[in-house]
């Protein structure tokens, strides 16, 4: 029997806004089925996000969602976390939304270890507005403006993450469909910061640009380049050139925020 | 039994208001000369099970406290000019989701990071203005440490009555000034509760107007489900372009406050009644001008004292009428005459206003208010 995913989907909410061959459709659907296998309760479980294309995403799914503004999903979603330990919170964006004007945020949701699950989707570009380079943009690459050239160097956003404290550091794609809700499933199992970056497209604005000739060729490019953990131990720094990582690539027991702050509370009524 | 009776700061007694008022979380970022708010709800709030955090910037900050709000805690924020400033887009954010929250802004001189230690009345314009877009705006200015407690009180009820962030702005000598206070019993003050939804979830709308212009709001992670957005929503809180429900929404929201202004608005008049000129002032100011209006009617003159408590919305009635019986009004303030134009502005001519102002990081003394009252009487 094929998948229900009516049953998360708010009535009347579809269709969505992205454009045929978007990735970011991919990810919702691995999302709905990560929440399906672990159960999760409508009422208890909070998506929220920032602006963006990929930041649409909670307004089509059925639970409590906050369509925050521009980068600063993770600290709207910390007050509720904090607020309300007990629920389930989820949060998507977009590349630039979470790297870019919302870097600072994301930084420090990973450095105190709250246990909330961040799925970033990165398509390189900033969707929304046309196609100005993100933070995540390949150096060289056209953008609405980098006509010449992308002269930035991008973020790796696994190692940002790492690097900031989160204990839970997934990689997926958009081609690999089905290892989403894999990834996303264990990361909102773990304990702590978990961030799953998922690498999809945009065809409108990036792949256009970039020469890309549809978006099946945008879709082997990722299948081309990921490497599954596993196999990347055994190849050499010279396979590995030009290769994207994924599965889960990070993984650490750590003191989590809202728990840490029980033990305040505690210690403040002693 | 006798009351409780302390000798507080301002500060401090802002947070001890926001504790009585049910505040159970604060997010800030520290800032002088507002940060023993902070420091204050971060022993306190743990204590009655509540949530403090310090975020990594005022940002971040504004946004806890909406989150927070949004599962129904009655949320608090406190800062000062740099930081209301960079608390903008999300105080935007607060407006147009209907989300109830009290930000405290210690007034120091600014722009940019100006007189960090220096009092100043120079962000009452950013407290209408600051956000883009048309809203609602509440702001009260409190001029003494008591009365900082029990607008901290008010700030809450306003915020959770209207469903709207509702701004708090002490000057720095409000703030730190040490005065007694006399800690009012529970239920003296009134507290006020945002109304929760009475339908069955499945007919829950977060912006149901048929329950009039400030509908009911569910909590997440209650039984009830809704959606939250930025952008203009329709009643469910999705969002909306269409033309006729923008404008409508736009309006709403405005009227809750232009609607409810007698509700909202507190002011004291002190010896207005047969005076000639007449005083304008608010928070620390309106203490040197009582001082100097008291030394004027010893010396003969009919001067009176009209003191703003609330901001905004502007007391536009009583000082329109004000105008109309009095000879001249003074406007003194601790900025280059925000104040002195909105009072100009309601007052249409009827009386001159003359204003002074002071952005040196010095009050504005009560002998620099009876030089003016000698000279426009
Ligand atoms: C404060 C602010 N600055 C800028 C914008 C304009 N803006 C909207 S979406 C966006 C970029 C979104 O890019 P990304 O997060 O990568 O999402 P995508 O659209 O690619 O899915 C920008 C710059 C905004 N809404 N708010
Ligand atoms: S513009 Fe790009 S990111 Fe946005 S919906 Fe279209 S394809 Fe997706
Ligand atoms: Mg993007």
């Amino acid at each position: 029997m094929s998948f229900d995913y009516d049953k998360y989907i708010r009535p009347g909410k579809l269709p969505h806004i992205w454009c045929p061959g978007c990735g970011h459709g991919i990810v919702m659907k691995g999302l709905i089925r990560a929440i399906d296998t672990l159960g999760l309760e409508k009422n208890n479980t909070a998506i929220v996000s920032g602006i963006g294309c990929a930041s649409r995403l909670p307004g089509y799914l059925d639970f409590c969602t906050l369509h925050t503004a521009h980068g600063r999903a993770a600290a709207f979603a910390t007050g509720v976390k904090m607020a309300k330990p007990e629920m389930n919170v989820i949060l998507v964006g977009g590349d630039g939304d979470g790297t870019a004007i919302g870097g600072n945020h994301f930084i420090h949701a990973c450095r105190r270890n709250i246990n909330m699950t961040y799925i970033i989707m990165n398509n390189n570009i900033y969707g929304m507005t046309g196609g100005q380079f993100s933070p995540c943009t390949p150096t060289g690459a056209k953008a609405s403006t980098t006509p010449y050239g992308n002269p930035d160097p991008a973020f790796d956003v696994a190692k940002l993450a790492i690097g900031a404290g989160a204990t839970f550091v997934a990689r997926g794609t958009a081609y690999h469909a089905t290892q989403i809700d894999k990834l996303i499933a264990e990361a909102i199992q773990h304990k702590g910061f978990s961030v799953v970056e998922i690498l999809d497209d945009c065809p409108t604005t990036y792949g256009r640009r970039n020469k890309y000739k549809s978006v099946i060729e945008m879709m082997n490019r990722l299948k081309d380049v990921a490497v599954p953990v596993k196999a990347a131990e055994k190849m050499t720094p010279e396979q590995l050139e030009g290769k994207i990582i994924t599965g889960v690539l990070y993984k650490e027991e750590k003191p989590e925020y809202t728990t840490e702050y029980a033990k305040v509370i505690e210690r403040a009524q002693k | 039994m006798a009351k409780k009776v302390a000798f507080l700061q301002g500060n401090e007694a802002a947070a001890q208001g926001a504790l009585y008022a049910g505040c159970k979380f604060f997010g800030g970022y520290p800032i002088t000369p507002s940060t023993e708010v902070a420091e204050v709800m971060s022993v306190e709030l743990p204590k009655v099970g509540g949530k403090f955090i310090q975020m990594e910037d005022e940002i971040g900050a504004m946004a806890s406290v909406i989150g927070a709000s949004l599962t129904g805690a009655k949320s608090l924020t406190a800062t000062s000019g740099p930081g209301l400033s960079l608390k903008q887009e999300l105080i935007g954010y607060a407006c147009i989701a209907e989300t109830p929250v009290v930000i405290v802004n210690v007034m120091r001189g600014g722009p940019s990071t100006g007189m960090p230690t220096g009092p100043s009345q120079s962000d009452v314009m950013c407290a209408k203005w600051g956000t883009h877009g048309d809203h609602a705006a509440i702001c009260l200015t409190p001029a003494s440490v008591q009365e900082l407690f029990e607008e901290t009180v008010r700030a809450f009820n306003l915020a959770e009555k209207y469903r709207m962030p509702v701004m708090v702005m002490p000057d720095e000598i409000v703030a730190h000034m040490r005065e007694r206070i006399v800690f009012p019993e529970p239920g003296e003050l009134e507290v006020i509760d945002r109304t929760a939804p009475s339908v069955p979830p499945a007919e829950y709308k977060p912006y149901d107007t048929r329950f009039g212009d400030v509908p009911p709001l569910a909590g997440f992670g209650s039984e009830y489900r809704f959606h939250v957005t930025g952008l203009n929503k329709a009643e469910d809180g999705f969002p909306t372009t269409k033309a006729t429900l923008v404008q409508a929404e736009e309006e709403r929201q405005i009227r809750k406050v232009d609607a409810n202004v007698d509700d909202i608005v507190q002011f004291e008049e002190y010896l207005c009644d047969d005076a000639e000129v007449a005083v304008v002032a608010f928070g620390s100011t309106s203490r040197s001008a009582r001082f100097a209006v008291n030394e004027a009617r010893k010396q003969g003159i009919k001067a009176g004292l009209f003191r703003i408590k609330t901001f905004w919305p502007f007391p536009e009635k009583q000082i329109k009428a004000l105008g109309a019986k009095v000879k001249g009004i003074i406007t003194p303030e601790m900025n280059l005459g925000m104040c002195t134009g909105e009072v100009k502005r309601v007052v249409e001519g009827q009386a001159p206003v003359t204003g002074i102002f002071r952005v040196d990081g010095e009050p504005i003394n009560p002998g620099q208010i009876l030089e003016k009252i000698k000279e426009v009487k």
